[in-house]
């Protein structure tokens, strides 16, 4: 929670900071209206204070620093974010939607962060004629909905569990896999995406799926133990891959575990334990900078560092590259949703996370898997999916 | 001493400092008029509700009722649902005194009807909400017969089971969508020239039509035959049952009226929200209709949809509270129930019924005696 | 099917039997609670809870980093013991005392009661959300909180392919020794008798001169203490715990007060470990997403042929 109050207390100076700088500008609600405004409104949506909010925050902190250097920079039109607490729950996001789109009259909407609320307001969006940018949502059937006004810049789970199951059939050959998964939608539905791919691949596959809430996964262990699987994929978030993971290196099972973006957590290794966690294989439509990157991801890892006291995290790229894209279209002159929209189809730019392109159905044009791996109690980036390797 | 307080009814309390009795006798005096008026008195009054529930949504008094979300929206999800919920829950634990704890699983089994009905075979929405209210009612009979020869307590844990039990197998089961819900669920059909999209307006004046008639429905079965069996089963039912009061069957009926209601509520319900998931129906809603029925006195009409009310529009009105809602939210519970453990609005003769501690629940062990035995032997704890 | 049967049923006999004992332990403050209010003590899983982050807070505080052995291990295992039934009984008597006194004093319904302890159980989850966790662990408030490792986890012994662990021992032992303890208060104890007179017949009791108010405190106590011993085992056990880990499990131990036969102390030992071994057992088939589906049907199924539950109600008749 120190760490929370500190992105508070952070993002509270620079709201101070904004406002001081957006002087009058913030009373002319600028609106979907004309084209002489002073500043717009981009509303962020996402769970900011529920039980998933540490993947949110990290993009909502992203989104809120590029607008910050944007605004630092005098435009004509300034941008105004608007953040929206869905708690990730699709019945919330869908009361807050009129309101940011009746109300408050957003040009643009970063979000929402998951994919079941987007699921929930995404026609809804489409009808108000809101473009949305989301930064982490990879539900695969988001882009098959018709919605001319949806985008986002992460690559799909589609393309996250075969990136993930073909890197792990090259650089692993196994023979038997274990796809284990709890049973909330994300994790479900990247888990079959995993095991198809391991089926194509002809790798015998064996499942099972543990409620969320459970505590105790001694059956689902037994299961993968008495398997004998040469690799096990979980999907699901830090919360159950940590201790699942501490249960199996437990009971003796030691087959390399692999799980996707929800897992890619600090708290994957503090839940399971630094022990349990070496050498755990994560993969990511996301791009996290370390320390030791260089070049435009360094410029970002050391602002985002010293705007908000803690190194980047999860979709932190990815939230301020969608920020961006936003910028693009209000630096061209453009300050309707509509005309927004338009211009979002065109755009084309070098964002820190990969290059920023859409398809005409909103997915990203760039589509590509990291793979990370737990080291010495630290996850590291091994590269992209189609040339990482691993360390034996 | 218990007892003193009730028996003597709100003017003793409206002495005491307590400004929270205080507006409380207030609203028992309000009640005392209502008593006495005359059928003209009353119809304008129900006329002027109506009338006030048509202008509701307009933007003035959205400006202060819901600053920080769209106030239509709000007023048909969460508010008019509640209230929906809350009328057809206090069916089964208000007249009937059967303790429900997992009210939500009929509205979620109305939701996924509607849904799946409507997306796998392209029914309409009445069709769709007729198959709806019918699995309700039918489910509300399959988990009743078995249990509803349980006494309450029973009752409650195995309502509780009954909810996880639905919404586990919808999450469980990939032939109606699995953990990934369903989407694309279809709107109403156009009614009297309004189309129903996404603009929330007309959505609200479907739900305030609903609740009109099920309160009608409602109040009609309270006066009625089966709503004074009801309350003969929730004061005393062996007595009840020797006086020839077939209980167990009245207690199904109120079962499957209350089932009804709620699928009701969740095939309108989904039919707005376009995306349903078996997450939208946590076990924390089925609770929080239940607080919503006995913060705002058990057995009363104006008083469930008064808790209803409050219960869905207070955590809207202070989202600028953010995390802490659920925190004042807990303890205001706890405070109210302290101080006005009959709730806000109870019914006149649930209330004598709670004075005798034999309000179909029972009264907790330790200090009063339960329904059997002699009402006049006053027992002092101190 | 049949292969998994085999090979699955041993390893989920013990996994089943440690996660029993901790629904039993649970479960005993329901039942205590039910037998002599009548309340369904909704806040009780909070209260469990609280007993995880006590012994969390031991651990932190005495440094604990690693598995200890010996003495070490014995005097940690004793300390958690103590401060975690210290906290969580504390904890059910001023819960008592703010949440349900007043109710009980106006003799208000039980379904009242109820609805003051689930307004006292989101505060006290909300309160350890946004205030205790980030002030005492300095951590957010709503993640899952990862606990060191106390108990190595060497096998002592083996049963078939079923390895039985150190923490696995423990567990059950501590669990079944507490119940045998509490059980002993219960039928033997001055205290014990007023708590069985007053689920028997409270007017009685107050009229042969039991104080009410005490034995309803020290029920509270009693269930609170034990909830404490269950928490303290499930941070050793599973390592991790959260604002809301009680949730589920108090769900799970009310069930399985119930099915033992609520009010009944032997019951809740029974539908306990009845309960994690159906649930384990129920997973071979079905998988393991269906384990609570399993436990509520067969709590149905039990409840129709049993109506008060395996070995019925009532504390005065735990002797039978």
């Amino acid at each position: 929670m120190v760490r929370r109050a500190g992105f508070l207390a952070a993002g509270m100076a620079l709201t101070l900071t904004l406002s001081a700088c957006a002087g009058s500008g913030d009373d002319s609600s600028g609106g979907g209206g004309g084209g002489d405004a002073t500043s717009v409104k981009i509303g962020f949506m996402g769970d900011l204070t529920g039980e998933n909010s540490a993947i949110v925050i990290p993009p909502r902190n992203g989104a809120k620093m590029a607008f910050d250097e944007y605004n630092a920079t005098n435009p004509d039109v300034k941008i105004e974010m608007v953040e929206y607490d869905s708690q990730g729950k699709p019945e919330q996001a869908a009361v807050l939607v009129p309101q940011a789109a009746g109300t408050d009259k957003i040009v643009g909407l970063i979000g929402p962060a998951f994919s079941g609320e987007s699921k929930a307001v995404g026609a809804q969006l489409n009808e108000a004629g809101i473009p949305s940018v989301s930064a982490s949502a990879t539900n695969p059937g988001l882009a098959e909905n018709g919605w001319e006004f949806w985008h986002r810049v992460v690559a799909n789970d589609n393309d996250q569990g075969p990136g993930i199951a073909n890197f792990l059939v090259n650089e692993l050959s196994p023979k038997k896999a274990f796809v284990v998964s709890d049973d909330q939608e994300y994790s479900v539905g990247l888990a079959e995406t995993v095991t198809t791919a391991f089926k194509e691949a002809g790798v015998t596959t064996e499942t099972d799926r543990f409620a969320v809430t459970a505590s105790d996964y001694s059956s689902t262990v037994s299961k993968i133990r008495t398997s004998n699987a040469d690799v096990i994929f979980f999907g699901g978030y830090y919360a159950q891959a940590g201790p699942l993971l501490k249960q199996l290196r437990d009971a003796g099972v030691d087959a390399p575990f692999v799980s996707g973006d929800g897992s890619l957590d600090a708290q994957l290794v503090s839940t399971a334990g630094a022990e349990a966690a070496e050498g755990a294989i994560l993969g990511c439509p996301c791009n996290i900078p370390s320390e030791d990157v260089t070049g435009p991801l360094k410029e970002f890892y050391d602002n985002y560092q010293s705007a908000f006291d803690v190194p980047p995290a999860i979709y932190a790229t990815e939230g301020y590259d969608a920020a961006t894209a936003f910028i693009k279209a209000v630096e061209a002159g453009n300050t309707t949703s509509a005309d927004i929209n338009e211009f979002l189809k065109t755009v084309d730019f070098e964002g820190v996370s990969k290059p920023i392109k859409f398809q005409e159905n909103g997915e990203p044009e760039a589509n590509d898997i990291f793979i990370y791996q737990v080291k010495d109690g630290k996850i590291s980036l091994l590269g992209a999916s189609d040339e990482a390797k691993l360390e034996s | 001493m218990r007892g003193d307080d009730v028996t003597n009814n709100g003017n003793t309390a409206a002495k005491s400092g307590n400004p929270f009795k205080l507006a409380g006798s207030q609203l028992d005096r309000v009640r005392d008029w209502w008593a006495k008026a005359p059928g003209w008195q009353r119809w304008i009054v129900y006329i002027g509700l109506i009338v006030g529930a048509l202008i509701l949504p307009a933007p003035w008094i959205g400006a202060f009722m819901s600053p920080y979300s769209d106030w239509t929206t709000v007023l048909f999800f969460p508010i008019g649902i509640y209230i929906l919920m809350a009328i057809g829950l206090n069916i089964v634990v208000g007249l009937a005194g059967l303790l429900d704890l997992g009210y939500v699983a009929f509205f979620a089994i109305g939701s996924y009807s509607l849904a799946y009905f409507g997306t796998q075979y392209g029914w309409n929405f009445w069709a769709t909400l007729s198959i709806g209210i019918g699995v309700t009612a039918i489910s509300g009979v399959i988990l009743g017969a078995p249990t509803l020869r349980l006494r309450g307590d029973y009752l409650a844990i195995v309502t509780l089971g009954f909810h996880e039990i639905v919404r586990i197998t919808a999450n469980n089961t990939d032939e109606i969508g699995g953990a990934r819900g369903i989407t694309n669920i279809p709107h109403p059909p156009d009614m009297f020239g309004t189309e129903f999209l996404f603009d929330p307006a007309p959505y609200y004046y479907l739900i305030l039509a609903t609740i009109v008639l099920v309160i009608i429905f409602s109040r009609r079965l309270e006066i009625s035959r089966v709503g004074r069996s009801w309350a003969a089963i929730r004061e005393d039912e062996d007595a009840a049952e020797l006086m020839g009061v077939p209980t167990f069957r009245f207690k199904l009926l109120a079962f499957a009226i209350g089932a009804m209601i709620g699928g009701l509520a969740g095939a309108v319900w989904a039919s707005q929200a376009n995306f349903i998931a078996p997450t939208s129906f946590p076990f924390i809603l089925s609770a929080t209709i239940l607080v919503a029925v006995v913060l705002g006195g058990s057995g009363n009409l104006p008083g469930v949809m008064l808790g209803a009310f409050l219960i869905a529009w207070l955590p809207e009105r202070f989202r600028g509270l953010a995390e802490y809602r659920i925190l004042f939210f807990g303890a205001a519970l706890v405070l109210l129930m302290a101080l006005r453990p009959e709730g806000l609005l109870p019914s006149r003769r649930r209330r004598a019924e709670l004075a005798e501690g034999t309000g179909g629940m029972g009264s907790m062990g330790a200090e009063v005696a339960g329904p059997t035995s002699d009402p006049d032997v006053e027992v002092s704890s101190k | 099917m049949l292969d998994d049967l085999s090979n699955q049923f041993l390893p989920s006999t013990v996994g089943g039997l440690a996660a029993g004992a901790i629904f039993a332990l649970l479960a005993l403050g329901y039942t205590m609670v039910y037998g002599v209010l009548r309340l369904i003590n909704f806040a009780h899983s909070e209260i469990f809870m609280i007993g995880t982050f006590a012994s969390l807070f031991v651990l932190t505080t005495m440094g604990v980093t690693g598995p200890l052995t010996g003495f070490a291990l014995i005097g940690m295992l004793l300390l958690m013991l103590v401060v975690s039934m210290a906290a969580a009984g504390g904890a059910a008597v001023l819960l008592e005392q703010v949440a349900y006194r007043p109710l009980r004093k106006k003799g208000a319904s039980r379904l009242a009661a109820l609805i003051s302890a689930i307004g006292a159980s989101l505060f006290l989850q909300e309160f350890f959300a946004l205030v205790v966790i980030p002030a005492v662990f300095d951590k957010a408030g709503r993640n899952t909180t990862g606990v060191p490792r106390l108990v190595d986890r060497d096998v002592v012994f083996t049963i078939g392919n079923a390895n039985v662990r150190t923490d696995h021992i423990i567990v059950i032992v501590a669990a079944i020794a507490m119940m045998v303890l509490l059980d002993q208060i219960v039928n033997r104890s001055r205290m014990g008798r007023g708590i069985r007179a007053t689920a028997q017949d409270p007017e009685a009791a107050v009229l042969m001169g039991v104080n009410i108010d005490n034995v309803v405190r020290m029920t509270f106590l009693l269930g609170g203490a034990m909830a404490g011993v269950a928490g303290m085992l499930y941070v050793m056990e599973y390592e991790v715990t959260q604002y809301n880990e009680g949730f589920v499990l108090g769900i799970k131990a009310f069930t399985a007060a119930v099915l033992g036969g609520i009010g009944n102390i032997r019951g809740a030992l029974l539908g306990g470990f009845a309960l994690g071994l159906i649930e384990n057992w129920g997973a071979i088939f079905l998988g393991s997403e269906w384990k609570d589906v399993i436990a509520f049907i067969v709590l149905v199924v039990v409840l129709m042929f049993r109506p008060t539950g395996i070995l019925g109600e009532s504390l005065q008749r735990a002797r039978a």
